[in-house]
Parts: C-alpha cells; sequence; structure tokens
C-alpha cells in the first residue's frame, strides 16, 4: 500500500469513528442524566400516567410523542410533494433564467433562521388561522410552518436526482414520442427515487428535531390532539420550556424525554433504510 | 444568505472583542477603592441577567481590574452552578425553596406579576375569584366576568417558570386544575400571543408588560381586585402578585462577590432597576455581612 493510501485510510477512519462516537457520547450522556428518573420512576409510567405534571409527579409523554410525529409527519406530507415539484420544475419546465432564480430563492429559504420562522408565524400565521377559533397556536401552523423550513432540503435533493437521471433515458424516451408528463412519471422519477426518498428522510429528521419555531406555534399544552387545531407540544419544545427553570428531578424527567425523542428518530431511521433495503 | 452567515458571525465576534477591551480601559479616577480584580462569573434567569449586565458594566469602571461575565440560562442552571462552583453567583428570579437551603438569597429588586389582555378587550378589571374560575375552565366565556360574549383564551406558563410559581401561589390554585389554550415559556411570548389574539388572558412580568405597552404593543395590564397593576402599586406594596429578584450564593462566596452584591443593593443602582421596569426594594436591603 502506498504512502498516500495509508494517510487517506488513516485519516477517513479517524473522521468516521470521530462521527460515530459523538453519537454514542450523547446517547451516553441522556442515558446517565436520565438514569436517576428511570431507576425512581421506571419507563412505564412515563407512558401511562395521566397527565404530564413533573412537579406534582404526573409524568405522561405519551401526547407529546404523537405530537411530534404529527407535526413532523404533516410536515413532510405537505412539503414532500412541493420540493418533488420544485425539482421537476427547474428541469423540464422553467426557463433557465427562471430556475436560476427559483433555485436561489429555494436556498434563501433554507438559510432563513428557525426563530424568524417562529417569529412569523406567531404573528402573520397564528392570527389568521386564529379566525378558526383559539389563539392560532397550534398543531396546523406549527406543521405548516415546519413544511416551509423542510421544504428546501426535499426541493435541493429532488432537483439533485433529476439532474442525475442520464439524459439518453430522457431524449430515447422523447424519441420515441413519450409525451414531457410521461417522461417524468415514468422515467424521471422512478430513477430519481433513492435521492427523493434520501431528501425526504432528511426532511422528516430535521422536522423531528425543530425546537424552536414549533415551541412558539404548537400551543404546547400536553393533550391528546384531537385535531388539527388542537394544541400540543413536541418532545423537544418540552425540553426547550422546562429545562431553564427546572430543578434536580425535574432536570433528569426532562432528559428522558429527549431519550425518547432519540429513540423515535432512530426507529424512523431504521426502519426506513430497512425498508429501502428490502425494497432493492 | 448562507455564505454570508460567517461574515456576520465574525464581525459579531469582533464587536463583541471590541466592546470587551473597552471596559477596563475607561477607568473613572479618583473613585479610590478600586482594589478589586480578576474574573466574577454571575449565570441564571434571563430576566435578572440584562439589568445585572448595566449593573456589571458600573461595577466594572469603578474597578477596572475586575472583570464581570454574566450569563443566562434559567433560575435553574443559576442555582445549579453556583452549588457546583461554576458561578461565583447565581441569579434567581424566584424565592429558594427547601430544597435550596444550602445557599444564601439576597434580594435586590422585586418584580410584579399582572394580567393582561388585548387592548380592545373592554373588561374592566378582575377579581381573584374571577380569575381562578377562568384557570380552572369554569368561566369559559367573557360574558360570565362581566365582558362581551367571547369564548376565552386561556394563556399560561410552563412548570417550572417562576412567574408561574407567583401566580399559582397568589390564588391556591393546583397546578394539575389549570386547562389552558396555550402554554408558553417567556413573557414575550406570552405577550406576543396575547396581542396577536383578541380574546386572550395572560400572565407576565409588569415591567416586560409596561415596556412593551410603551412600544406600542396592543396589550393592557388589568387591575387585580381594583388595584391597578403597574411598578409603582409593586413598588408600595399594594399590589400583591410579585416576586423578589435574587442574587444567590453558595455559604462562603468570595470577597470580590461580596463586593458586587452590596453595590447591587445599594441605592446608587436604583435608577437601572428603575429603567429596567422592576421595582427597587424601598427596605432596608439585607446585605450580607
Amino acid at each position: 500500500m502506498s504512502r498516500s493510501d495509508l494517510l487517506l485510510k488513516i485519516a477517513t477512519r479517524t473522521s468516521a469513528a470521530l462521527s460515530a462516537t459523538v453519537v454514542l457520547l450523547i446517547l451516553g450522556f441522556l442515558f446517565r442524566d436520565a438514569a436517576p428518573a428511570l431507576r425512581e420512576i421506571g419507563l412505564s409510567r412515563f407512558l401511562t400516567d395521566p397527565s404530564w405534571h413533573p412537579l406534582y409527579g404526573h409524568f405522561n409523554l405519551t401526547p407529546m410523542i404523537v405530537a411530534t410525529l404529527a407535526t413532523s409527519l404533516g410536515a413532510v406530507i405537505l412539503a414532500g410533494p412541493l420540493g418533488i415539484a420544485s425539482g421537476v420544475f427547474v428541469h423540464f419546465y422553467a426557463p433557465s433564467a427562471l430556475a436560476a432564480w427559483h433555485r436561489r430563492i429555494v436556498e434563501l429559504l433554507a438559510g432563513i433562521p428557525s426563530v424568524v420562522f417562529g417569529l412569523w408565524g406567531l404573528t402573520v400565521l397564528a392570527p389568521m388561522i386564529a379566525i378558526w377559533g383559539g389563539s392560532g397556536q397550534n398543531l396546523l401552523t406549527a406543521t405548516i410552518v415546519l413544511a416551509l423550513m423542510v421544504l428546501p432540503t426535499v426541493a435541493v435533493f429532488a432537483d439533485n436526482a433529476v439532474a442525475a437521471v442520464p439524459s439518453e433515458s430522457i431524449r430515447g424516451a422523447a424519441a420515441l414520442g413519450v409525451e414531457r408528463w410521461g417522461i417524468i412519471w415514468n422515467i424521471v422519477l422512478p430513477q430519481a427515487r433513492t435521492g427523493i426518498i434520501a431528501g425526504v428522510v432528511l426532511a422528516m429528521t430535521r422536522a423531528l428535531g425543530e425546537t424552536m419555531a414549533v415551541l412558539m406555534l404548537a400551543g404546547n399544552v400536553v393533550e391528546m390532539p384531537t385535531s388539527l387545531l388542537s394544541p400540543g407540544r413536541t418532545l423537544n419544545a418540552n425540553i426547550a420550556l422546562e429545562l431553564g427553570y427546572a430543578s434536580t428531578s425535574h432536570r433528569s424527567v426532562l432528559f428522558v424525554s429527549g431519550l425518547i425523542l432519540m429513540l423515535v428518530v432512530s426507529l424512523i431511521v431504521t426502519a426506513i433504510s430497512w425498508r429501502r433495503r428490502s425494497g432493492q | 444568505m448562507r455564505r454570508f452567515l460567517p461574515l456576520v458571525l465574525v464581525s459579531f465576534l469582533l464587536a463583541t472583542l471590541c466592546g470587551c477591551s473597552d471596559a477596563p480601559q475607561s477607568d473613572v479616577s479618583g473613585k479610590g477603592e478600586s482594589n478589586l480584580s480578576g474574573k466574577l462569573t454571575l449565570t441564571g434567569s434571563s430576566t435578572i441577567a440584562p439589568l445585572i449586565t448595566e449593573i456589571a458594566r458600573r461595577f466594572e469602571e469603578l474597578h477596572p481590574d475586575l472583570r464581570i461575565d454574566v450569563q443566562t440560562g434559567g433560575t435553574g442552571k443559576g442555582i445549579a452552578d453556583t452549588r457546583i462552583g461554576v458561578a461565583d453567583i447565581g441569579m434567581a428570579s424566584r424565592s429558594l425553596k427547601p430544597d435550596e437551603s444550602d445557599l444564601i438569597t439576597h434580594q435586590i429588586a422585586a418584580d410584579g406579576v399582572g394580567l393582561i389582555v388585548h387592548e380592545s378587550n373592554p373588561i374592566e378589571g378582575l377579581t381573584a375569584e374571577q380569575v381562578i374560575s377562568i384557570y380552572l375552565n369554569q368561566a369559559n366565556n367573557w360574558n360570565e366576568v362581566g365582558g362581551d360574549k367571547d369564548e376565552i383564551t386561556v394563556v399560561h406558563k410552563a412548570e417550572g417558570r417562576a412567574t408561574l410559581e407567583v401566580f399559582l401561589k397568589q390564588f391556591s390554585i393546583d397546578n394539575t386544575r389549570v386547562k389552558a389554550d396555550v402554554i408558553v415559556g417567556e413573557n414575550e411570548h406570552a405577550i406576543k400571543t396575547v396581542a396577536g389574539t383578541k380574546n386572550a388572558i395572560g400572565y407576565v412580568s409588569i415591567g416586560t408588560a409596561e415596556a412593551d405597552i410603551q412600544a406600542g404593543v396592543p396589550i393592557r395590564l388589568l387591575p387585580l381586585d381594583g388595584i391597578e397593576a403597574s411598578t409603582a402599586t409593586v413598588s408600595s406594596g399594594e399590589f400583591p402578585m410579585s416576586r423578589p429578584l435574587n442574587l444567590i450564593t453558595a455559604d462562603e462566596p468570595p470577597q470580590t462577590a461580596m463586593e458586587f452584591i452590596r453595590f447591587c443593593q445599594s441605592t446608587g443602582v436604583h435608577d437601572l432597576i428603575r429603567s429596567n421596569f422592576f421595582v427597587p426594594i424601598t427596605s432596608e436591603p439585607d446585605v450580607a455581612q
């Protein structure tokens, strides 16, 4: 093995090991800080207690798990088609000048900080949604803003995936007289599938991890949501809301909600990668 | 946008650095007793931090060799940091709980907690019973407490917040019985929610509310049991709902820390306390010996 090969081997292995260690360290830290609560309270009570009132000894996290999944799934359902459409649009429908501008604007959307999204949602979107009653701070508002936040991720991945489709297949189909829509639906999208799915997964995990905007918009009441217009609190919003003022035992309980969030995220990622492997 | 982010960050960093080097240089000569040096770290309540930062700047002018570092993170962090010695002084916007009695409090100011509604809400005031019935969901409509026919949107605080504790204690409410429509964290979040919702009610730091009303935010502080909610009535002791703003220390704080606490409790910083919309404590400060 040549010298440069050896160097490269060492460098890649170290960086790979580093990134893996960081995740493990964070997990270990979460476990360590959640341990006192898990030992005293037990995991099952976090799912079966009557409510979430940590200072009064009630620790039910189930409504938050549901709210977290509902907002993130909703965001991906909204942003997915929009993002894919944006990727297809820039390649097949937009004049090149417009395509360049469109790309730039989508990238700009990705650069907007989440507090700004939250503030906009709080002062503009929430009062509009309040027409249907209440304060307008509910799961729907949070989902819409989350969708806007993850849209660039789907759009950029879809854009790249569509660009990677071999032009021979597209030209070949066109030569056979297939219409534009037929080419997109039958040739391009199936071939771009892997890339698009990667974008959707990344968008989903980003939506699951988003805290600030959701905290400002979801209403944060810990109740099992009955409709899209009910307020709800996500697991991360729970940590951000209460950690600053939590004393020792309360803190440990909040780390359990962090741990459960990690669990939910890893379950989803594992499920998707397992499905993808079995699908191929 | 992303491309510019590093640039913005760097310029922020530079600005902060300039700020740091400025303070020790601007020595106010002739003030004597500038024998304090080293570094003092304070962490804790984000309510108190802006006030302490201003006081610290003034203190640094008197003692050019001293650096005071003020960090936020909530009362909980302040208490934890003071305990393990990461911070010399903690900032707590509530009284200490029984399981925190290993620490010493030094009150520097007081802050009222007042009820707020949207500016357009015609309600003139509420009694304690009415507030309780609204928060326990026994009264669901403003016309049940003497207002227009509009459903009430109840804005409540997240568990652990200092204003929440003051509120619950004042009305002797058990938090598990409260039925809220929105739960918020910070005062500003509560104010923005009420300002954006015509029929909402919430409770926030009176100081913050007064500052926002002055800035034109469409909210109104409601009188409670006929007593106007303002920094003036909190100061005179008439308004019942208030909380102490405390500095906390471990058993034996360093001398520098004690000097700084004494300075915070002196009448010389009352102008800063007032300009931050808090209430100076009129009684003799409990200066630790």
